[in-house]
Parts: C-alpha cells; sequence; structure tokens
C-alpha cells in the first residue's frame, strides 16, 4: 500500500517538480502513471522508494514513513527499474549482473543461485548467462537491468519507461509480463508515454502536469477525453481518434480496444444488411 | 548547488569577467608561484585574503566560497599529513612551529584553490577556447579542451542517475570500512565511463556527418583582442610576481612562531 500526502517536492536547483500530490495505490493494482516530460512522473515514483524525500507532505509504503527508513531497505519492498539500462549495468557478466542486488540484500548464496536461475529463465537470458551486458542489444540490455530487479521478487514494481526503445513482439511480451506479475498479486506501476501499450493493459491511469495529478481513473475513462489528453500533451488512441470521428454516424467516442471496435462496426454492418 | 558550481563559469558582467583570458591566466600563473615560493605563513596569508577584492568585483563570491568550504576536506587531510610527518620525521625547533608550517601548506593549497575557482568562474570555456587557439594551440585540441569542460554538467547529472539506480538496487554507499566504501563506487563508475565513452563515439559520428575538419582553415566570429586593461592587468602580475621574488631573495620574513617567541 503506497500513500502520498499532499507531497511537495522541490529540487536543491529551485525547480519546484510536484505540487501538492495526493494518492493512495492499494495492494495488487495496476498503475500507469502519464504525462508531458517535466510534469513530475519520475519525481513521484522515485518518492515511493525513498530516492527522493519529500520537501513537504509524506510517503507511507506500508504504513512506514520513507524520511524514517533507508533506500536499501524500501527497495527491498519496492523494484525500480530505470529508464535506461546503460545507468546500471556494470558487471562482467549477466548473471553477476543479477545478483548484485540479491548479494546487496544479503540472500544465502543458494537462494542467490535460485533466484538468478529463475529469472534468467523468466525474461529468455538463459544463453546470456555467462556474456557481459556490454555485448547484449538495446533491448536484451533492458531485459537484463529489469530481471535483475525482479530476481529478489519485491512487492511492489516501478518501471520507468518500460516500452522505449522495445520492438512490438518484446512490447507484447512485456504487457503479458506485467500482466501475468500483477495477477500474482503484486502491484506494479508503469511509468510511460507510450498510449497504445497503456490502452492494451487497460490499467488504471493517473494523469499529471505541471506538478499536479489532473486525472485518475480507468483507461477508458481518462485516454478517451479529449480535453485532458491535450492538457498532458498527449494524442487520443488510434482507435478513438476513429470513433471520434465516426461519432456523427452514431458511435460511441469512448472506445478503445481493437476488439470492442471491431465488435461494434459489425454489428452496424450486420445491422443494415 | 554542488560545490563544483565553484569551478564553473558564470555568465555575469564584471570588470573580472572582461579581462583577457590570457591576461587572467597569467595573472593566475603568477599567484601559483608566489604560493609556491613561499613557505611561511604570513606571505601566504597576505595572498589568500588578496584574492577577496577580485572575488567580490566579480559578483561570484556564493560559488566561490562553497568550493573553499568543499575544499576544507582535503584541506584538512594536508594539514594532518604534514603535522604528522613533520613530528615523526622532520627536524624541528617547537610543536607550534610544526602547526605553523603545516598551516601555511594548507594554505598555500587554498591560494592554488581559490585562485583556480576564480579563473573558472570568470572565464567562459568559449573564450578559453578560442584564446589557447590564438596562441596557436591546433584547433582539435581547443575543441577537445571545450567539449570537456561542457561535458562536465552531464556527467555530473549523469552519475546522479546512475547513483539513484543502483541504490535502487541497494547498493550502499556509505557503509563498511574503507576499502569497502571504495569499492561501493564500481558500480557507479563503469556505466560513468563506458556512457562517456559511447557518447564520445557518438559524438565524433555527428560532428564527422557536420563536415567537421572539412576546410584546412577556419575562421572564428569573435576574435579576441588585448586592450589596454588587459595590458594594464598583465602588467601588475608581473610587478607582482617581481617584487615577490625580490622579497623571497632578500628579505628573510620570519615565522610567527619566531616572532612572537614560542
Amino acid at each position: 500500500m503506497i500513500e502520498v500526502e499532499n507531497v511537495y517536492f522541490t529540487y536543491p536547483n529551485g525547480v519546484k517538480a510536484l505540487k501538492g500530490v495526493s494518492l493512495k495505490i492499494a495492494d495488487g493494482e495496476f498503475v500507469a502513471i502519464m504525462g508531458q516530460n517535466g510534469a513530475g512522473k519520475t519525481t513521484l515514483v522515485k518518492h515511493f522508494n525513498g530516492l527522493l524525500k519529500p520537501t513537504k507532505g509524506r510517503v507511507l509504503i506500508d504504513g512506514v514513513d520513507t524520511r524514517q527508513v533507508s533506500v536499501a531497505k524500501l527497495s527491498r519492498k519496492v523494484g525500480f527499474v530505470f529508464q535506461n539500462p546503460d545507468h546500471q549495468l556494470f558487471s562482467e557478466t549477466v548473471e553477476d549482473e543479477i545478483s548484485f542486488a540479491l548479494k546487496n540484500f544479503r540472500f544465502d548464496e543458494k537462494i542467490i543461485r535460485e533466484r538468478v536461475d529463475w529469472a534468467l529463465n523468466l525474461l529468455d537470458l538463459v544463453q546470456y548467462r555467462k556474456v557481459s551486458p556490454f555485448m547484449l542489444s538495446g533491448g536484451e540490455r533492458k531485459r537484463v537491468a529489469l530481471a535483475s530487479v525482479l530476481a529478489w521478487d519485491p512487492k511492489i514494481i516501478i518501471l520507468d519507461e518500460p516500452t522505449l526503445g522495445q520492438d512490438s513482439y518484446q512490447k507484447e511480451r512485456l504487457r503479458q509480463f506485467i500482466i501475468q506479475m500483477n495477477q500474482q498479486g503484486k502491484t506494479v506501476i508503469i511509468v510511460t508515454h507510450d498510449i497504445e501499450f497503456v490502452v492494451e493493459c487497460e490499467p488504471r491511469v493517473i494523469l499529471m502536469a505541471n506538478g499536479r495529478i489532473i486525472a485518475d481513473g480507468e483507461t477508458r475513462e481518462i485516454l478517451t477525453d479529449p480535453e485532458l489528453i491535450n492538457r498532458s500533451s498527449l494524442i487520443l488512441p488510434e482507435i478513438t481518434q476513429v470513433f471520434t470521428n465516426l461519432n456523427d454516424l452514431g458511435f460511441p467516442r469512448n472506445v478503445i480496444g481493437v476488439y470492442e471496435a471491431k465488435r461494434l462496426i459489425l454489428e452496424r454492418i450486420n445491422g443494415r444488411t | 548547488m554542488s560545490i563544483f558550481d565553484g569551478l564553473k563559469f558564470r555568465n555575469i558582467s564584471s570588470p573580472i569577467h572582461r579581462i583577457d583570458p590570457r591576461a587572467k591566466f597569467i595573472y593566475v600563473c603568477v599567484l601559483f608561484v608566489i604560493a609556491v615560493l613561499f613557505n611561511q605563513l604570513i606571505p601566504l596569508l597576505i595572498l589568500l585574503f588578496s584574492q577577496i577584492p577580485l572575488v567580490i568585483i566579480a559578483k561570484v563570491k556564493r560559488e566561490w566560497l562553497r568550493l573553499i568550504r568543499g575544499s576544507i576536506f582535503f584541506a584538512t587531510l594536508i594539514f594532518v599529513m604534514n603535522v604528522i610527518s613533520l613530528y615523526f620525521y622532520g627536524n624541528y625547533p617547537s610543536v607550534a612551529y610544526i602547526i605553523e608550517y603545516s598551516l601555511a601548506m594548507t594554505v598555500r593549497f587554498i591560494v592554488l584553490i581559490e585562485s583556480f575557482s576564480l579563473f573558472f568562474l570568470t572565464t567562459s570555456p568559449d573564450m578559453l577556447g578560442l584564446s589557447l587557439e590564438q596562441i596557436g594551440v591546433p584547433y582539435e585540441f581547443c575543441f577537445a579542451f571545450t567539449t570537456a569542460i561542457r561535458f562536465v554538467p552531464v556527467l555530473a547529472e549523469e552519475a546522479q542517475t546512475i547513483i539513484d539506480a543502483q541504490r535502487a538496487r541497494g547498493l550502499e554507499l556509505e557503509s563498511g570500512n574503507f576499502i569497502r566504501r571504495v569499492k561501493n563506487y564500481i558500480p557507479i563508475l563503469i556505466p560513468l565511463i563506458v556512457n562517456a565513452i559511447r557518447r564520445s563515439l557518438e559524438l565524433a559520428e555527428a560532428m564527422e556527418s557536420r563536415a567537421w575538419g572539412a576546410s584546412e582553415k577556419r575562421t572564428n566570429i569573435y576574435v579576441l583582442k588585448m586592450g589596454k586593461k588587459d595590458y594594464l592587468f598583465i602588467l601588475l602580475s608581473l610587478a607582482m610576481l617581481l617584487a615577490s621574488i625580490y622579497v623571497w631573495m632578500y628579505i628573510k620574513i620570519p615565522f610567527l612562531t619566531q616572532i612572537l617567541q614560542i
């Protein structure tokens, strides 16, 4: 359970990144945080594992104030996968990279080996076990970074721009993977610009602009609202654009899914004949 | 704001900012030489305080002070090392002498830092590159130099992100004994260096695709010209140097401990 209570955050250089954010994320929820560059998305999620501490207000993780515990301790519960894998890969082999955090958290040798095997399997990296992470492609490096966080099995998983630089096959795998984790009871929070990806996942959507939350609700409700979409510098999902244009033919505007769109169109065609 | 801001160019207008970089460079060199000439506390203290008016004229007091505050750690280290080595290995008249001598070495260090800081705070990297070019340094080197300076803030920001990413993986920088702590920095230094190399390769490709080095002889929009004030500044610096050399050769500067008889 993440509770954000009226949080303000100002960077040392004077930039006010968060201006009174309140939010509750229950266990097992799947949340997408969206908004334009500089809206405060990454700043907000960096509060969840204590990397940043609020200037005013407070953040509670399972009832514990983030100011009272170390980042290392919070990270045990809250796994954070950074946007750019190159900011964290440093080991000689993929295997060492994944075990780095496990060693930091002082897991047993035996458990470390099990967890590394598990994570390698999970992200389809077994063949790279002994390979240097620097030899891998961009998408593979991203998966290694993801594996290195999932390995310690955090309860809450934060993914910053997970779809960046991934081809559509990897994106689809990532989507299934996120949904699977979520079904296993993990809280998943993604920060993203990729509206089509969010539409396919249908999580709870939180829109941010200018350091504030401007909307919070169901994917369908938030991402089909032209006014809100505009305020956060996004573009309506493609299906919604089509249905907005078909509105004068009597189609609803708030359609986001491909299958739903197909059904509506087929119903109309069959209704006519 | 970090202590490194004390070495970063502050773009404001002041008489010190307007002095030709070459003239300022000569001044800094003179300060260096004088600081190394003397090992008594009194002249070094005079040197230390003589910078303050310049800093105030240049309107960079805050950044300058911050760097000095940031150098306290190394200053203390130098002081302690001097005291220890003199106490055990040197022959010395008294403990007070050791302390004065060590203090003098510390002040010398701060003088070097503060004059460096004043130079970089008031000289834009571009002007610096330009002046190097006009003294005849090949353009490739000047370009490499200015680019290196320009990338310092980028690297600093990247280092912060890497620190965050590794802390999120349970790395505790402040834990363990000395060796452990040094080792803690490996997960930060490796990505930083690898990314810097990657970035420099990308930069080289981007530059080449924009025809860098296509013409043998390039011209500049700005050309530095030494004015009367700049020559005067150089003259004053040289006069300072000559006066110091004179004092160093012919006048015996007493140690404070000798004056106070302790």
